[in-house]
């Protein structure tokens, strides 16, 4: 007869084992993209092998004639810049009311500010084409930011939320009850304390708009075409290597941005 | 103050109103009519959705693909949850780095990175060769595989960090107490840890499975021009074929596909709450 504590021990092992294996396989397929296309990128010929034969820096210095591509990578980073400070502007607002009432109003409006991320963004780009047209305007950049804008601010108002749940009302109420006005006590009470959640916010706003295809395809005119749009275009023409050097690019300031967030944010703690 | 307490939402709820709710509103009434001068009342443009195989089927696609590749998310997505909340603050920072990097990543990089590896000569084809295990060419791009495969990546955060959230707050005296009363590891995890982390499984499910059908850049370049889905359907008829009361029709009933999908997750959860 087997010895009932070892049988435990190797039933315990084995989950471990399991879900171990399991998760070193999914990091493994989890970063593998990025690192593959980094080493790509620095290839010395004219084809996307991997492993490259040989390694240059020729398609990083190619990207510095890509004038079509910096172009779109500027308009890319102004559009993202205003959604970013009105998706957090308007979307803190909106947390602090919603998080302050619990009517059914107040319910009504969280469910709609948070549709954008379950409805198919592709469809309400389609529809703020639609619309654009019928009220006799034409796509342009203020009307491609408002596209973003709705796509974008959910998750300002999602990090806020859960920043704001963990705030203690007593504060606020000694703030206000020590005199101090309420304009005086969200700037200097509540505003610190949830501004982490409002920056975690702001970068996966910025992130999202940086990247946003289904909104872009249909707001975007030649004028403001965006970097993610071009690319995407370069992929699904001709596998160019200028795109892997641009993709090196973005993955690079995606980990500085990234460890920037996390540093001051502290991203992955306030995406929970 | 409490009783205007939703005045500082009121900008953004003006903001969605003219710029979300109006023009979904125009959506459907361009579905409902003949012609893109939102002319003469007519249904015939669903109807055309509904009594066209090649139509309606490529919804179903669309939503059977969402369900493969949320089911691959939680397969691999509830260890990570499960390994994550056991470890050290230290490895567990560095795996949900790793968890969140790919939806940092812009998407059309990582879907182009996956061009890169699942092509006909690409890392996988070298690496499966190599051991021999097949002779042809693995046919991964433009194949439904790598769709799912690639999906499953990108949307993994969704997943993980939701199932997480929950696991963390599970009292670690449960499991201890199931263990002590003679339970193994696995009939723990069955029937106390699984049970318990339900609502973030559910959530998880939810985004995924909602990130999943309607993710048009990945599905249009992994899956290629053959494999169509709901979102690329829409785009072809909208931009390509210029018949916008179709493509509105489309999109009016692929959102409301979607959000009956979701509906019918929290449904199954909440009666699965109910027996638990």
């Amino acid at each position: 007869m087997p010895d009932p504590v070892r049988v435990r021990d190797w039933n315990a092992a084995s989950l471990t084992i399991a879900f171990g294996i399991a998760t070193v396989l999914a990091a493994i397929v989890l970063i593998a993209p990025s690192i593959v296309i980094l080493i790509t990128s620095f290839t010395d010929s004219a084809s996307l092998k991997f492993p490259p034969s040989g390694y240059s820096l020729r398609w990083y210095r190619a990207l510095a004639d890509a004038d079509q591509m910096q172009t779109a990578a500027l308009n890319s980073l102004i559009v993202a810049i205003w959604t970013t400070a009105l998706s957090v502007v308007l979307g803190t607002g909106a947390a602090v009311a919603v998080s302050r009432s619990r009517g059914w109003k107040a319910r009504l409006l969280d469910g709609l500010f948070m549709s954008p991320l379950l409805l198919p963004a592709l469809a309400f780009g389609f529809a703020a084409l639609i619309f654009i047209y019928r009220i006799g305007l034409r796509p342009n950049l203020p009307l491609l930011v408002l596209g973003h804008v709705i796509v974008c601010v959910p998750f300002v108002i999602r990090t806020t939320l859960a920043a704001l749940a963990q705030l203690d009302p007593a504060l606020a109420d000694a703030s206000l009850s020590l005199g101090a006005t309420h304009a005086e006590t969200f700037r200097r009470i509540t505003l610190p304390l949830i501004g982490r959640g409002i920056g975690a916010g702001g970068f996966l706003a910025f992130m999202a708009s940086f990247d946003n295809v289904p909104v872009s395809l249909f707001l975007a005119d030649e004028r403001t075409e965006v970097l993610p749009i071009h690319l995407w275009q370069q992929i699904e023409t001709n596998l160019d290597v200028r795109t892997a050097a641009a993709s090196g690019v973005i993955i690079v300031a995606t980990l500085i941005l990234m460890a920037l967030a996390e540093r001051f944010a502290g991203l992955t703690s306030q995406m929970r | 103050m409490q009783r205007d307490s939703l005045a500082l939402a009121v900008p953004l709820a003006a903001l969605f109103l003219v710029a979300f709710i109006a023009p979904l509103c125009v959506l459907l009434a361009l579905s409902l009519s003949g012609d893109s001068e939102f002319g003469r009342f007519t249904l015939q443009n669903y109807v055309k959705f509904f009594t066209d195989r090649f139509n309606y089927s490529i919804l179903i696609d669309t939503l059977l693909l969402g369900i493969k590749s949320t089911a691959v998310c939680l397969v691999f997505g509830y260890p990570i949850a499960w390994v994550a909340a056991r470890s050290s603050p230290r490895v567990q920072s560095l795996l949900l780095f790793i968890v969140v990097l790919p939806i940092m990543t812009s998407v059309v990089v990582r879907t182009f990175a996956w061009i890169v590896i699942l092509g006909r000569y690409g890392v996988l084809n070298q690496i499966v060769q190599s051991l021999g295990l097949t002779q042809e060419p693995l046919k991964l791009l433009y194949s439904e595989v790598g769709v799912v495969i690639v999906l499953a990546q990108v949307q993994m955060p969704l997943m993980v960090l939701p199932i997480l959230t929950v696991l963390s707050r599970i009292d670690p005296n449960l499991s201890d107490a199931s263990q002590a009363l003679g339970a193994g590891a696995w009939r723990t995890l069955w029937r106390v840890t699984l049970p318990l982390s339900t609502p973030g499984i559910v959530a998880g499910c939810i985004l995924t499975y909602a990130a999943c059908v309607t993710a048009f850049v990945t599905q249009s370049l992994i899956g290629g021009a053959r494999l169509v889905y709901m979102p690329l359907h829409i785009y072809q008829q909208a931009v390509g074929a210029n018949n916008w009361p179709f493509a509105a029709a489309l999109s009016v009933i692929f959102m409301i596909a979607v959000l009956a999908a979701v509906a019918l997750l929290n449904t199954i959860a909440a009666r699965a709450h109910r027996h638990a």
